[in-house]
């Protein structure tokens, strides 16, 4: 019985990977109407694709942000969540109970304001206007002060008394002692730029500066959409995000759970 | 050593600093912003002080009741299904004497790698009328004849739940596993050897371990499908005949496309809001409730 359920439920989520490896190698109207074998199209989509878009173009923006936006979050968010937990003071505790209280805020409340404010600034379609809002994530502050609570209180004591000063302290024996931290939050939030779809579509305008998830959502978004070209970009845009989490699984659901101690 | 707690305290402050400094500019002050421009009427960046006129606007709007009928709908049917079916599969996998367990594991983790426009593209091929479901259903003699998925009212809210159901039913069952794992197995041991059946260990030993992952996703989950947008946005536009127009979808809709109407859209959001705020008082006082002795 356990097994029966457990065979559905491992089908039913993995089906859909095959069938869109399949579909790649498929025509739009085989995908359409559910053929399941692999076809002979599978270089046509390619060319098709490279014709439509700049995969190259798309795949360096995606990147670029991703890489940007995960290295600035991982210092900023890494620097709050230590400064949370290390100098607490009544007043900071009060601080972060509010930072608690927004991170229910939807995203829908906000982009209006943001993207006005982004108008303001002149930044409407470039880079910087995808990763700015994104830097100082709540979730990643709080996952890096719950991680500082194991950090060992005698290593900051004992670097104090040779003399190290607070930055140095952070820099030389925090960040080495919690790399297995970095290394869980840098694969949560390389995800969440690389997958993000809501704010870059409201502010990346032209095709040059879109990012490959954007991409495949306009292909889908065409008044017949060629189902093989977009499932080759679809894997395509999988392909990254899958690699990751087969490579570091193990850091990828511990960054999950964070959150939860 | 001896420091000055002054001192102590605007070190403090230096780390947190940059954080602080961003999230008032990008999220303190949108948040306070949006309630301002929820005041505001008008076209484009054209505004002028229009008072409670949004709010008005919003009993008459038959397209916002729509919206906010078919997320709470999603919300009511989607997360006891998948909180439910998450549970399942936890408990079903965390027998140490199953085979293939990590293999199982991964399998169903494997959806919540997709990105939410990715698997949109699968749902949206797979679901098509002359598509691989249908086909699958019919198959097995479970459908005289095909769903039309994508173009009924029904359908396609039901197509929308299947689609999150596969996307966050292995995430979720990932904190389930969690804290099964930490109950210590010598409880169940000494459960059964004090004869104590395996349903009564359930109730009596797994249940309340789980009872805080169960809040846990359950809001999260639940502001989840509050702001949910990228799957209706790439699988049914909203549609058919608004279905599954959600409001971060008609949030998005009156502002970006065709002429922008950002205070409506402001007043709009901020019903998200109250309603996360509904929620989070409620997991507030279940979880003061638990507390207590």
């Amino acid at each position: 019985m356990v097994y029966t359920l457990l065979s559905i439920a491992a089908f039913v989520s993995v089906f859909p990977f095959l069938w869109l490896i399949v579909g790649a190698t498929n025509i739009s109207s085989d995908i359409l109407s559910g053929k399941t074998t692999p076809g002979h199209a599978l270089f046509d989509n390619i060319v098709k694709l490279t014709q439509q878009v700049d995969l190259v173009q798309l795949f360096y923006n995606s990147t670029k942000i991703a890489v940007i936006s995960t290295i600035l979050t991982l210092i900023v968010a890494s620097l709050a969540g230590y400064g949370f937990e290390i100098f607490k003071s009544k007043f900071s505790e009060r601080v972060f109970a509010g930072l608690l209280a927004m991170l229910s805020v939807p995203f829908a409340a906000l982009m209006i304001p943001l993207f006005v404010t982004m108008a303001q600034l002149h930044l409407i379609n470039t880079h910087t206007a995808v990763i700015l809002p994104t830097v100082a994530s709540i979730f990643v502050i709080f996952y890096f002060r719950q991680a500082s609570k194991s950090f060992p209180m005698e290593l900051r004591d004992a670097a104090r008394v040779d003399g190290l000063r607070e930055w140095q302290i952070f820099l030389f024996v925090y960040m080495p002692v919690m790399r297995s931290t970095y290394a869980a939050a840098t694969i949560i939030t390389f995800m969440a730029s690389w997958n993000n779809y809501l704010w870059p579509l409201i502010v990346l305008q032209t095709n040059e500066m879109k990012t490959i998830t954007l991409a495949v959502a306009s292909l889908l978004s065409a008044y017949v959409p060629d189902y093989g070209v977009v499932m080759v970009a679809t894997t395509l845009a999988t392909l990254p995000t899958l690699l990751i989490f087969f490579i570091l699984q193990r850091q990828f659901v511990q960054g999950l759970l964070g959150s939860l101690k | 050593m001896a420091q000055s707690s002054g001192k102590t305290t605007l070190t403090g402050w230096l780390f947190t600093g940059p954080a602080l400094m961003l999230l008032t500019f990008f999220m303190v002050y949108p948040i306070l912003s949006s309630l301002w421009m929820s005041l505001q009427v008008g076209k484009g960046m054209n505004f002028s002080f229009g008072g409670f006129a949004n709010m008005w606007r919003l009993t008459q709007d038959a397209v916002f009741q729509k919206a906010l009928l078919n997320t709470l709908t999603l919300l009511v049917v989607q997360v006891p299904i998948m909180i439910a079916l998450a549970m399942l599969l936890a408990v079903a996998l965390n027998d140490p004497s199953l085979k293939g367990r990590a293999l199982f594991r991964t399998a169903i983790f494997l959806p919540c790698v997709t990105s939410l426009v990715a698997y949109s593209v699968l749902f949206k091929s797979m679901f098509a009328y002359d598509g691989v479901v249908n086909r699958f259903l019919e198959a097995l003699h479970i459908l005289d004849q095909p769903i039309p998925w994508l173009s009924d009212t029904f359908w396609a809210k039901v197509l929308i739940i299947l689609a999150i159901t596969w996307r966050w039913t292995g995430y979720n069952m990932i904190f389930f596993l969690a804290a099964l794992q930490n109950i210590e197995p010598s409880i169940y041991e000494a459960a059964r050897i004090d004869g104590i059946p395996r349903w009564a260990q359930f109730q009596k030993i797994t249940l309340p371990a789980l009872i805080p992952v169960v809040l846990f996703t359950t809001v999260t989950s639940t502001i989840g499908t509050l702001q949910l947008f990228d799957e209706v946005n790439n699988i049914t536009l909203g549609g058919p005949a608004n279905a599954t127009m959600t409001l971060s979808l008609y949030i998005y809709q009156l502002s970006f496309k065709f002429m922008p109407s950002f205070g409506y859209a402001a007043t709009v959001s901020y019903v998200i809001v109250v309603l996360v705020m509904i929620l989070s008082f409620f997991q507030f006082v279940a979880a003061r409730d638990r507390r207590r002795p």
